[in-house]
């Protein structure tokens, strides 16, 4: 078959498709957007009828993935890595109770934090809950890991955890497709029905079973095709290069390694050949993208054991992403640039786009809290956290999506008048509605302002679970309908606007409001499409 | 052979359809190649590149490292000049003229040019105003394109099929419209090493 020039993330999602998938339960963010996105165009997916809608957040996609492998179909759920943090607990307990149809969970990390509020590395989170963890080092191997990886996930009766880093999702190679494969038909696992039941009497019998696992799964990493251990040169400083960081080992080494080399892309780690490269050097330098997880393992807490460098002992900057030029320096190698950056140089930040309707709802709001010098808004995740930037500067916190909501609601309670929170629709519905339903219960004296443009915009203007739905969730979760207004975010209506957040404003429990006007990114995207 | 390319703009500016069209003559052309590029958060008006590196033998990092980029294109002129460090002793720097001022702070632009009075291997044009000339306001990008290929490793011929398959989708007139870019920007980069 012929090469393809695909993303890292479309190299997964194709890989998916070839290997029968039957269903990707996702929720868009950054590196993570184009696995699903690719899918939802894939006329072979459409023939196949794969299921590939976006889901309201991370936690019910993991969820409703692992409702469909229990149903004996192969599934894949994508997203970035602090979407794993909401999945969490479904993620920690599907390792409990296992899978039966293959499973692959798809975290996309984003060390130094291209598009992200943390560079959280979430091997770590593969480490935690003892499964499998796949680091590709390249396209073809993201392709070729996720293609084998439902079988093996099936025959293991666990999820695999694929983790990516920004430069692999978002980097384009030619990638060698495989024959497409046969979806799974349904069927319900009759092996060992009680483990989907992790009462705790279910629950230790399958901690146990999770725990003696473990000697297999790390067999299967030593005997991996993915992992090897290169010792035809032997030198005192032997390397350990996980994911991509292999691929900036040989960039500096194109003639070969000079190095005793251990490349690694599964884990759990392969023992064996860490002992090998152990024996045959005095000093192990680790190269990994993200936090150092495999040098801390190595080292040990006290660093009694092996001489171990990376991260740890300034070899690498302790954070920031991987680059051929931090691992040259570490190698001892000299980077050279003939020309510096000039000193005229100055940052282009990100903003708002022009004509964007959050612009005028900032505008309407900025304009009334100057009446009130207590205000305090906090906001959240999406395109309208570039309110924070000039010439707006109109909020003061963005943290996880939906905390804006319950942030006004714990302020207000600590004294904090007027207590206003900003939020996007998408982010609404992905974890701000039980953050009202607590303002509600509590009649909370805060102004909630769901920005609405119909769109999840920052990632790319996908569907937003929320269209056409806002007001009816509001009303059912108990906002008085007196105190949720609707108004269309434009010039001509910066008069009614304010004089809605001022009422509001004054009065004293839940109020919320919905401005709501299509991302014009997305406006734009859909004319064009309706035009071909 | 190898050429390790950085593409350069503001989001919005068509940055990754000009390396698209690149990717695709290069594939064609039974090339190795990688491409990083940039997506997300400052495709909203921030500084975007794309490292895009073609060889006959595979290609390990997806990152160009410092000081080994053969070519610069950007469509921004300061753009150009953040990855300076990229750029080899004998690389080139081809650029659009006209800056993209959606910042309060943007220098002055004479300063600017001042710093590519520095460069050894620069070509400076103004696409916009060609594309404009041209009956195709919107290929500017294209145009660069032409102007660049003089220093890219493949046939030009190969990069007028890269437009025809990216840009097929979108009709036949968006193709010829951007071939006709195409072969006006190599034109005039020609005749401007020549001046
Ligand atoms: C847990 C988590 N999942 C996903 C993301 C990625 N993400 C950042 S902003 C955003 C979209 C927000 O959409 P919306 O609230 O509608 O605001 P808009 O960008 O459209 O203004 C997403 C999905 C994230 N930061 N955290
Ligand atoms: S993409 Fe849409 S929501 Fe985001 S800034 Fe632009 S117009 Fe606003």
């Amino acid at each position: 078959m012929k090469k393809q020039l695909l993303l890292g993330d479309e190299a997964i999602a194709q890989a998916a498709i070839d290997a029968g998938l039957s269903g990707v339960y996702s929720y868009p963010g950054t590196p993570s957007t184009e696995i699903t996105e690719y899918i939802q165009s894939s006329s072979l997916a459409r023939e196949r009828k794969i299921v590939s809608r976006w889901c309201s957040n991370e936690k019910t996609a993991v969820e409703t993935a692992l409702g469909m492998s229990y149903a004996g179909k192969r599934v894949i759920s994508c997203m970035k890595h602090v979407g794993l943090n909401v999945a969490a607990d479904a993620f920690m307990n599907t390792a409990m109770s296992g899978v039966n149809g293959g499973m692959i969970i798809v975290s996309a990390d984003d060390p130094s934090m291209h598009s992200s509020q943390n560079e959280q590395d979430n091997r770590v989170y593969g480490n935690f809950a003892l499964l499998p963890v796949f680091e590709p080092s390249n396209q073809q191997e993201a392709y070729d890991m996720v293609y084998e990886g439902f079988e093996l996930s099936e025959r293991w009766g666990y999820p695999i955890l694929l983790r990516i880093t920004t430069r692999m999702a978002h980097s384009r190679s030619g990638v060698q497709t495989r024959e497409v494969q046969p979806q799974n038909p349904m069927h319900i696992d009759s092996n060992e029905p009680s483990r989907y039941i992790l009462l705790p009497v279910n629950a230790r019998r399958r901690y146990k079973a999770l725990l003696a696992k473990q000697d297999e799964f790390r067999m299967a990493s030593e005997n991996s095709t993915y992992n090897r251990l290169f010792l035809e040169h032997r030198a005192p400083l032997g390397i350990v290069a996980c994911g991509i960081a292999f691929n900036y080992l040989q960039e500096n080494y194109p003639d070969g390694f000079k190095h005793p080399v251990l490349k690694i892309s599964q884990y759990p780690l392969p023992k064996k050949q860490l002992m090998q490269l152990a024996d045959s050097c005095e000093a192990i330098l680790v190269l990994e993208d993200g936090f150092p997880v495999v040098e801390e393992q190595l080292k040990g807490y006290l660093g009694l054991g092996l001489n171990v460098r990376g991260r740890l002992d300034g070899s690498l900057p302790r954070d920031g992403e991987l680059t051929p030029d931090n691992v040259r320096k570490a190698l001892g190698m000299e980077v050279v640039s003939p020309f510096s950056a000039p000193a005229i140089l100055v940052n282009r930040p990100p903003a708002l786009c022009a004509g964007c309707g959050h612009r005028d709802v900032y505008q309407a709001l900025n304009d009334v809290l100057k009446e009130y010098p207590g205000a305090q808004v906090f906001s959240d995740i999406g395109c309208y956290t570039l309110g924070a930037l000039p010439p707006f500067r109109a909020i003061h916190s963005c943290i996880d999506m939906g905390a804006s909501i319950t942030m006004a609601k714990g302020a207000a309670e600590a004294g904090v008048f007027p207590s206003i929170a900003v939020i996007g629709d998408s982010t609404f519905t992905h974890s701000g509605m039980t953050g009202l339903l607590d303002c509600v219960n509590a009649n909370a004296n805060v102004l909630i302002i769901i920005s609405d443009n119909e769109t999840t915009g920052m990632t790319g203007g996908q569907d937003s679970a929320a269209t056409g739905r806002i007001h009816a969730i509001c009303q059912g979760i108990g906002v008085e309908p007196g105190h949720l207004h609707g108004i269309v975010p434009l010039k001509k209506n910066y008069e009614e606007m304010k004089a809605i957040i001022r009422k509001e404003i004054d009065y004293p429990g839940v109020s919320v409001i919905v401005p709501c006007r299509e991302c014009i990114q997305t406006h734009a995207r859909k004319v064009k499409l309706n035009r071909r | 052979m190898k050429t390790d390319i950085i593409l350069a703009g503001v989001g919005g500016q068509g940055i990754l359809s000009l390396a698209a069209v690149i990717g695709e003559a290069a594939l064609a052309d039974g090339l190795y190649m990688k491409q990083a590029e940039v997506h997300g958060m400052s495709q909203r008006g921030g500084d975007v590149q794309s490292h895009l590196r073609i060889s006959d033998r595979p290609v390990a990092s997806d990152l160009i490292p410092l000081g080994q980029a053969d070519l610069i294109i950007s469509l921004e002129p300061m753009e150009a000049l953040r990855y300076l460090p990229y750029l080899q002793k004998d690389g080139w720097v081809v650029t659009h003229s006209e800056p993209f001022e959606n910042i309060p702070n943007y220098p002055e632009i004479s300063e600017v040019m001042k710093v590519y009075e520095t460069l050894p291997h620069k070509v400076i044009l103004n696409v916009e105003q060609i594309a404009k000339e041209l009956g195709t306001p919107r290929s500017g990008n294209i145009v660069l394109l032409g102007a660049a290929s003089l220093y890219l490793p493949i046939d030009f011929s190969k990069l007028e099929n890269g437009i025809r398959r990216i840009f097929g989708k979108k009709g036949e007139d968006v193709v010829a419209m951007n071939l006709k870019a195409l072969q006006a920007g190599k034109k005039i980069g020609n005749r401007t090493i020549f001046t």
